[in-house]
């Protein structure tokens, strides 16, 4: 019954104590908790902070008056108009181009793509353009839509091999004698800056709609495949409706991130200095009474609101400072409901579909 | 037998069979469009190159530029030439990275990178120095200590932190941080002199805007460790410090390598907090109480003016963006490289 002794092995106490041979001290252990703690906290706290300052510079000046009216040289009639409808001509343009490239791109790379060499470049290719930096967008911008590469110029390239001067596609001419017109190249417009913009979101949105689509589980795709659905047919309609929530989270916070840029949008000139609205349109019934203005607004010179932000914080009468901090409220506001949003669908998302 | 004769020679082929339909045609043109989506990417980079290189190395298509003017004293007269060349066919190598002198708007004008370099690297540093111990902190924070209801408050507050605009980080440090914080503590207490616009500043908001990329990332890597480790760890007697700091923090060290690298490329390139914040100084200087200059503010400071376009000080906007984009990159894919090393441990 009782085991030979040799088979019993006994280790010998180690010489030289391991990394775990004294664990901490409890205060050790405590001072650690208690910096882990702060450090979470800490960026909560700042948060707070910069909004209190925000709020406290901009107390007074956040009025009806500055929502509806243009900017001014005299800080007391300064308005952020010109800012909400550029940006507001930007988000929807952006929407326009990004999301089905966007979401075309994730579903190729997902649905469509064998593993090549091809398809690994392009997802390496995706994490490296997420990482470069946003001005280096604007510079690319700038040559490509705004300049066009010089094409357009006059004596430029295109004048002399047709030997016709290009300014841009008229559309149509309105009964008042205008012509609405796309002009080449782009210039300094809404459209440029809204394909720059573009360009910049898409790798964000290609991630996270990606992620979207690889969380789709298998069982769905093998069980309308089963049913003689195609491939287009299985994606279109049981794997993107199941990913939407997921995909809108990536667009929102991606777009959110969009409106708040200052930096390529200043290389490519987005006036700085602006008193009327893309297509003079100032109303939100206009966009339905209006529709040489809807068309004309893409081709219009503008402004966002980061831009008169930037501009008002470079002024040099102190009142701006407080015109700035009224104009960051505004945008913050946008920004916070656009990220709220965001939460609030993953949330539900979590909530409600579980496989 | 029969059935065997019947089967080959009936006229409906098998429904498996490939067959060219009007459905399988659609279907192709709806994976070529798709595929043309994904490839924009790739055209994006290609593009960002391309324009980069060709004002800056060498363009095909260019225009010749104009001759030299040269000054009685041998310098080199550039208000006189409307067109130049590629960049670096103007300006040598050898200047570009060994003068410590950036001067493209003046008359006399030297291109060194030097300042730029060194005031892009002072922030970023600083930044760093706020951002990676807070970032690292919160994650394993986060991922260790926190409850699920902590954790619901906290990790949201910090996407709203990662969503602030860059513009308002600039507003927060020009308008806050140098008045109040730095001017009383150096000023008052310590007798330097701080200006209006400093380095320090600027550098301690890109540290605040980094905190929610290093934590975030850092988190995913803390998590990633195996559960088995902690438990073998917690067998042997440690305590929840101990398992932190000696077991999943060298576990998932290179997903915080990585996540690091990634928010010090995002560090270098960050733009407007730097303009706004940090001044557009060009002189050479290591003391971050002073105006500086990085790479990102000096070409906003660039394209804010009137710059004609084809003369030297357009063309070296370009040359400091490609000396970016170089520097951004390289440590986005040593980057990408850590991480997927960390990916073949725990998969």
């Amino acid at each position: 019954m009782s085991q030979p002794d040799s088979t019993i092995v006994r280790i010998p106490p180690p010489e030289t104590p391991g990394p775990l041979a004294r664990t901490a001290g409890r205060h050790e252990g405590w001072g650690f908790a208690l910096a882990c703690r702060a450090a979470a906290w800490s960026s909560c706290a700042t948060l707070l902070v910069l909004l209190l300052v925000i709020a406290f510079q901009a107390w007074g000046w956040l009025d009806w008056q500055f929502l509806t009216s243009f900017d001014s040289r005299k800080p007391a009639d300064a308005g952020i108009l010109a800012g909400l409808w550029g940006s507001a001509w930007m988000l929807i343009l952006i929407v326009l181009f990004s999301v089905p490239v966007g979401v075309g791109a994730a579903v190729y790379l997902e649905e469509y793509a064998r593993d090549t060499w091809l398809t690994r470049f392009i997802q390496l290719n995706l994490s490296n353009l997420a990482g470069v930096p946003s001005i280096v967008y604007g510079i690319l911008g700038l040559t490509l839509f705004v300049r066009m590469f010089g094409l357009f110029d006059p004596h430029g390239p295109l004048e002399q091999w047709t030997g016709a001067r290009w300014t841009g596609i008229t559309l149509w001419t309105q009964s008042d004698g205008t012509a609405v017109q796309i002009p080449l190249p782009f210039g300094r417009t809404v459209i440029s800056g809204a394909l720059t913009l573009t360009l910049l979101v898409l790798p964000v949105v290609i991630i996270a709609s990606q992620e979207a689509v690889r969380a789709v589980p298998q069982l769905l795709r093998h069980a309308s495949l089963a049913l003689g659905a195609t491939r287009w047919q299985t994606v279109s309609r049981q794997v993107l409706p199941c990913a939407l929530p997921g995909i809108l989270t990536g667009v929102i916070l991606s777009l959110s991130r969009a409106i708040g840029e200052t930096a390529p949008l200043v290389m490519i000139g987005a006036m700085t200095f602006v008193y009327f609205t893309p297509g003079g349109i100032t109303r939100p019934t206009q966009l339905f009474t209006d529709p040489a203005g809807v068309v004309q607004a893409p081709f219009d010179t503008f402004t966002v609101m980061p831009i008169q932000i930037f501009n008002w914080v470079r002024q040099s009468k102190p009142d701006f400072q407080h015109v700035a901090a009224a104009g960051i409220l505004v945008l913050l506001a946008v920004l916070l409901t656009m990220n709220g949003v965001a939460i609030y669908l993953r949330y539900r998302y979590q909530k409600h579909l579980q496989w | 037998m029969s059935t065997a004769s019947s089967s080959t020679a009936d006229p409906v082929p098998s429904p498996l069979a490939r067959r060219f339909t009007l459905l399988a045609f659609q279907e192709r043109c709806i994976e070529t469009g798709l595929f043309l989506c994904a490839a924009l990417s790739i055209l994006t980079t290609l593009g960002i190159l391309y324009v980069l290189v060709t004002e800056v190395v060498y363009d095909p298509f260019g225009a010749p530029p104009d001759p030299v003017v040269q000054r009685e004293d041998g310098s080199i007269d550039w208000s006189r030439r409307h067109k130049v060349g590629p960049f670096f066919q103007e300006v040598s190598l050898r200047e570009f990275f060994g003068s410590a002198q950036w001067t493209p708007q003046y008359s006399r004008k030297h291109f060194g990178v030097l300042p730029l370099l060194v005031g892009t690297f002072l922030v970023a540093l600083i930044g760093a120095a706020v951002g990676l111990p807070v970032g690292l902190l919160t994650a394993v924070y986060l991922a260790e200590y926190a409850s699920p209801r902590v954790r619901g408050w906290v990790k949201p507050i910090l996407e709203i932190l990662a969503g602030v605009p860059t513009v308002v980080y600039g507003y927060f440090g020009l308008a806050f941080l140098t008045p109040y914080v730095l001017k009383p503590v150096f000023q008052k207490w310590l007798g330097w002199h701080v200006d209006g616009f400093n380095a320090l500043s600027a550098g301690i908001v890109v540290g605040i805007m980094i905190i929610p990329v290093i934590s975030s990332l850092s988190e995913d890597a803390l998590r990633a460790v195996p559960r088995s480790l902690r438990e073998a760890g917690y067998a042997l007697g440690a305590t929840k410090y101990d398992v932190s700091v000696r077991i999943v923090i060298p576990a998932a060290f290179s997903g915080i390598v990585a996540a690091f690298l990634l928010a010090l490329a995002r560090a270098i390139g960050e733009t407007m907090a730097v303009t706004i914040a940090g001044g557009q100084s060009s002189e050479l200087t290591f003391n971050p109480l002073r105006a500086t200059q990085s790479m990102t503010s000096f070409i906003v400071n660039i394209s804010l003016g009137d710059t004609p376009t084809g003369s030297i000080e357009y063309k070296s906007l370009y040359a400091v963006a490609l000396c970016l984009f170089v520097v951004t990159l390289v440590m986005n894919i040593i980057s990408q490289l850590v991480m997927r090393r960390y990916r073949e441990v725990y998969q």
